[in-house]
């Protein structure tokens, strides 16, 4: 168990930027800036262990209670 | 409706307080109204009475899923300014300034209005740079601005730390004399009293649960009472926008996230207005009662839960503790949380929606009360016209795409990130 103050939040894991050298549509440069879900339950966001091993990762989390369900690494889906 | 004065309550003390009328009904809803305005909180309120006293529209329901005033009109630290460096922010709230000016009167209710002024201190000459520049924007758009020196500083909070060999030596700072705070549960009840005397209908424990549209028009709401027919449905549903506009298929520049806040046991007057520590997350004021009421940043992650845990709490305090050591010896007596509607930009929007009769108020982040007034009264105008006021043109949902942000902070889109 680590204590919260080591960890720093990195936002909204399922947000994709669209692919390099590709047309890129205003709309979809929106959503992957500015527009997010923000969904009340599970959520999925990305996590910098910043005062510890500093690796980024992936945890669904309650957005309502922080239950923690699933942490992943970066190149792993959940 | 009984109008509240001294005579009212010499007359009701004879009656031991039993004979006061109801200040708002409970009204069951109708089958159809021209406005619905989905949240009862100060926004909402606010929205419904001008709706009412502007532009003569009553035919008005006000949807809350719990009681009126129970989400962040109830929930923050009832600060009032308008220290914007950006003339569309800046405009906005000192129009709601003057509308904050009059309001015991305007509502028979007295809000406690109180500009004792707010500092926001400065750290470094970079600081005090940024605050000659906002000042002189504020100035500009006709706001009091004052930039006052070390010395000018030790007048108004001697109490703070001035020594020396501190890690964040105060340098000055930025204060707007007319701002202030005011009691916020009051305001809610203010306005709610007077909308219902209006004719509103303030229909509190009815959830929303989905929108009727039909090509591309609004025609009602499904709530936990049964439909509701509307030509016009506005949000002003702060922290819960995320929500509703998932049920209305809209993806907004919006993030939900928890804002803490505590104060302290009650203490003699010591501090006159509120003060920012411009080196960390940190405000502080002091209530009629006494209490120091403070503030600071974020939890730092999304969240639907209206309480905060206990790191930002502490880290908030710490800051606190460097610029007013004696608060080392103060209790705190209560902390709470309410849950934000975090816009890209840190500022707000009003604004019509691509769905026909829906219109849209959110992203007030860190600071919706001071602009409650303002809020509804250019809510009202929106809805009832069909298009913004000039107020809130700029306000607008579409600046996102367009580029024409209104990034005070110049902080970018990590809205956790004070």
């Amino acid at each position: 168990m680590r204590s919260q103050n080591e960890f720093s939040y990195g936002g909204d894991a399922s947000v994709k930027r669209p692919e390099l050298n590709q047309e890129v549509s205003d709309k979809e440069w929106d959503n992957f800036v500015y527009n997010r879900k923000s969904l009340r339950g599970k959520h999925l966001e990305l996590w910098h262990h910043v005062s510890g091993c500093r690796q980024w990762f992936k945890v669904q989390r309650d957005t309502t209670t922080h239950e923690i369900f699933k942490t992943a690494k970066m190149n792993e889906e959940i | 409706m009984q109008k509240y004065s001294v005579f009212s309550l010499i007359k009701n003390a004879f009656s031991d307080h039993m004979n006061w009328e109801v200040a708002w009904k409970d009204p069951t809803p109708k089958k159809e109204y021209d406005v619905i305005i989905i949240g009862g909180g100060g926004h909402g309120l606010a929205t419904a009475y001008y709706l009412a006293k502007e532009h003569k529209i009553t035919n008005v329901a006000i949807i809350e899923k719990g009681w009126i005033g129970g989400g962040n009109v109830g929930r923050n630290t009832t600060i009032i300014r308008s220290n914007f460096m950006y003339d569309a922010n800046g405009r906005f709230n000192e129009f709601g300034m003057e509308l904050w000016r009059n309001l015991s009167q305007e509502l028979n209710f007295n809000v406690m209005f109180s500009p004792r002024g707010i500092i926001n201190l400065a750290h470094s000459d970079a600081q005090m740079n940024a605050y000659a520049r906002r000042g002189n924007s504020m100035r500009l758009n006709g706001i009091d601005a004052v930039l006052l020196g070390r010395e000018e500083v030790k007048k108004y909070i001697p109490m703070a730390d001035f020594s020396d060999d501190v890690r964040f030596p105060i340098f000055g700072g930025l204060m707007q004399p007319s701002a202030g705070t005011a009691r916020h549960d009051a305001v809610a009840w203010g306005y709610a009293r007077q909308a219902d005397s209006m004719g509103v209908d303030i229909i509190q424990h009815c959830e929303v649960e989905g929108f009727n549209i039909t090509n591309g028009k609004i025609t009602g709401v499904r709530t936990s009472k049964g439909e509701i027919k509307a030509k016009k449905v506005g949000l002003c549903v702060a922290g819960s926008t995320n929500i509703l506009a998932e049920k209305l298929n809209m993806t907004l520049p919006i993030e939900t996230h928890c804002l803490q806040a505590c104060v302290s046991e009650p203490v003699k007057p010591l501090l006159d207005g509120v003060v920012t520590f411009g080196a960390g997350h940190f405000y502080i004021s002091q209530s009629d009662k006494g209490e120091m009421v403070m503030g600071g940043d974020l939890d730092g992650y999304n969240s639907y839960a209206q309480r905060g845990n206990l790191p930002t709490i502490q880290h908030v305090l710490t800051g606190g503790l460097a610029l007013f050591p004696f608060l080392s010896r103060l209790k705190m007596l209560r902390t709470w949380g309410g849950i934000m509607d975090m816009s890209m930009d840190g500022s707000p929007i009003i604004d019509k929606t691509h769905i026909d009769g829906l219109y849209l108020n959110c992203g007030w982040c860190y600071g919706g009360f001071k602009s409650t007034p303002v809020s509804g009264w250019t809510f009202a105008h929106t809805i009832a016209q069909d298009r913004p006021h000039e107020l809130n043109s700029e306000l607008s949902l579409n600046r996102f795409s367009t580029g024409h942000l209104l990034d005070e902070k110049g902080i970018g889109t990590k809205t956790w990130i004070g």
